[in-house]
């Protein structure tokens, strides 16, 4: 058996004169949430339904749990859970009836408990045109899952929804990775991305410009580790000392905050300073970059970061 | 089976549940049909003679050419053919149940209708009801697949009226539900014989009522019977299951060719 899931290699998405995806490569690993960012038009969407058999590839080779999507997608949806971006149900589909109904196709038993789970246990005889979007994508989510897929493809999976279902589901991609489920999520969310994910790919205008767990991600380019020093008589906002490393220096709620290009020496030097002041630590926080700055820093700057 | 099952029984409540299926399947064919039994048989006793068969042909169309068309056309546009599709939803279940179910609908309206004209309105009750039964069933059949078949190659949700509208209204008036088919004009008869309408009205007045036709009425439901198989075979190869994918297996104006049954039973008879 294959160590990865999914390969990527070579693929390119041409719709008219437009190149949506252009020579797009990567591998997601058995068990991972694999992360593809990218800023609107990036190619994700592309991506991710030619990986699920929804569109054909222009050129290059898809591969999902050892299947060809372009050649045998209904092997594949048999395998794979999929919560489109834009997908529907009939709107007089009640939400019993399209739990039934799904599973019917998928010949598994209907999944009421995930109904309940995901909040919708009252919604369960509306008709779907009735569900605001939240409930409709959590639904969607229900049904995407309900026939336990080696493979989910979430897009935009949290999108309108509130924070409890969030936290909810994001409990779930745990529980499902737990239990050895394949999950690529395309999101805009970076600090979903950052909590939920163990590898992204960032994609910008068809390509992919950076890969990597968050962590590596975050750790490389030219992003500032921000530190934060809060002392009982604020000496350090007053007196402007300079410590090594640091870039640049601000003062916000009684914190005086460096961006320090090294954080070790910058650290050290501040607690050797307040050690000879007659002033005291109260609080110290260091703090990497954000997945979404470095994400800006990847996308503003064309790729080249 | 247990998906096909499930498919049905939801495609039958929609022809409920939606408003506008209801309309079209129930609400437009029976008040129609109450319509022209108090009206039309006072202005001219003789529709009498042709009135079950033309109101159940009517019945046909409204449900099949008006109401199955357009949401295939909607259910596309909306995206509900991709979540089928990573479902592992068939073509031939998400265009065969609607249409199936249209089937039902129409078969319903058409008992309704058997078997209250006489009673109700002085209709001519066929005389050979097996042979009803059959014309009925035939020209549901081939009627659902050219619904079908119009879903599939409209382009959007306007274009299919046009189209829905391009069949149901000639059918209307030449199709020999108002105007028997030796009624009308030399010039006209060749038009009215490319219609699925005529066929049915020429094989109800041969098979179920025994009285003589312009056509021969084995010959129209031979005719029904392969525009009918020939409509579902191509609206399955060309179904497409997204508005915004371009890749479909061949042009919509092969749809075409659902009408060669009619142009050779026109050639023959000429």
């Amino acid at each position: 058996m294959k160590s990865y899931a999914i390969e990527v290699r070579d693929f390119r998405k041409i719709y008219g004169d437009f190149v949506a995806v252009d020579g797009v490569n990567f591998v997601v690993e058995r068990g991972e949430v694999f992360g593809l960012l990218g800023p609107n038009g990036a190619g994700k969407t592309s991506t991710l339904e030619c990986l699920e058999g929804i569109r054909q590839p222009t050129a290059g080779h898809l591969d999902v749990l050892g299947i060809d999507p372009a050649r045998d997608a209904r092997k594949l949806h048999a395998l794979i859970g999929v919560q489109l971006q834009t997908s529907g149900l009939p709107g007089n589909m009640k939400v019993d009836e399209a739990m039934a109904f799904i599973c019917a196709y998928h010949r598994t038993a209907p999944r009421y408990d995930l109904l309940d789970r995901l909040g919708l246990a009252e919604k369960r005889e509306s008709q779907y045109e009735g569900l605001s979007v939240g409930q409709q994508r959590r639904l969607a989510l229900a049904l995407a899952i309900a026939h336990r897929p080696q493979v989910l493809f979430l897009d935009e999976p949290t999108a309108g929804l509130d924070v409890g279902s969030r936290t909810e589901l994001h409990q779930l991609i745990r529980e499902l990775q737990t239990e050895g489920t394949t999950i690529v999520l395309a999101t805009h969310d970076m600090a979903e991305a950052e909590k939920m994910t163990d590898r992204v790919a960032i994609l910008l205008r068809g390509r992919v410009v950076a890969t990597g767990s968050p962590r590596e991600l975050t750790a490389t380019g030219d992003g500032f580790t921000k530190v934060s020093v809060r002392t009982e008589q604020s000496v350090l906002c007053t007196n402007g000392t300079e410590f090594p490393a640091v870039h640049q220096h601000s003062v916000k709620d009684d914190y005086a905050i460096y961006f320090s290009v090294d954080p070790g020496p910058t650290v050290s030097a501040i607690l050797r300073y307040l050690e000879g002041t007659t002033d005291r630590l109260i609080d110290l926080r260091v703090e990497r970059p954000s997945l979404e700055e470095r994400f800006l820093e990847i996308t503003n700057t064309g790729g080249v970061a | 089976m247990t998906a096909l099952i499930h498919h049905f029984t939801f495609e039958f409540k929609t022809g409920l549940r939606n408003s506008t299926l209801l309309l079209m399947n129930y609400l437009f064919p029976l008040a129609f049909y109450a319509m022209m039994g108090l009206v039309m048989t006072q202005i001219n006793p003789l529709f009498r003679e042709s009135m079950i068969p033309a109101m159940v042909v009517f019945a046909t169309m409204s449900s099949a050419l008006l109401g199955l068309p357009g949401p295939l056309v909607e259910s596309r546009e909306a995206g509900i053919y991709r979540s089928y599709k990573i479902n592992g939803v068939p073509a031939v279940a998400i265009l065969g149940m609607p249409a199936l179910t249209t089937v039902f609908h129409v078969l319903i309206v058409s008992i309704i209708i058997a078997l209250t004209g006489n009673p109700l309105f002085g209709g001519q009750a066929p005389v050979d009801w097996m042979g009803f039964a059959l014309v009925t069933l035939v020209a549901v059949l081939c009627c659902a697949s050219i619904g079908a078949l119009i879903g599939v190659i409209a382009k959007d949700s306007r274009a299919v009226v046009l189209l829905s509208q391009l069949v149901y209204l000639p059918s209307m008036l030449l199709g020999g539900l108002m105007i028997p088919l030796t009624v009308l004009p030399e010039s006209v008869r060749p038009f009215a014989m490319l219609l699925p309408a005529s066929h049915a009205m020429q094989a109800y007045t041969g098979l179920a009522y025994g009285q003589e036709t312009a056509l021969a009425p084995m010959g129209s439901l031979l005719v029904l019977i392969s525009s009918g198989l020939l409509s579902l075979g191509l609206a399955i190869y060309l179904f497409n299951w997204d508005s915004r994918n371009s890749a479909r297996r061949g042009h919509p104006l092969m749809a075409l060719l659902a009408l060669v049954p009619y142009i050779v039973a026109l050639i023959v008879t000429l």
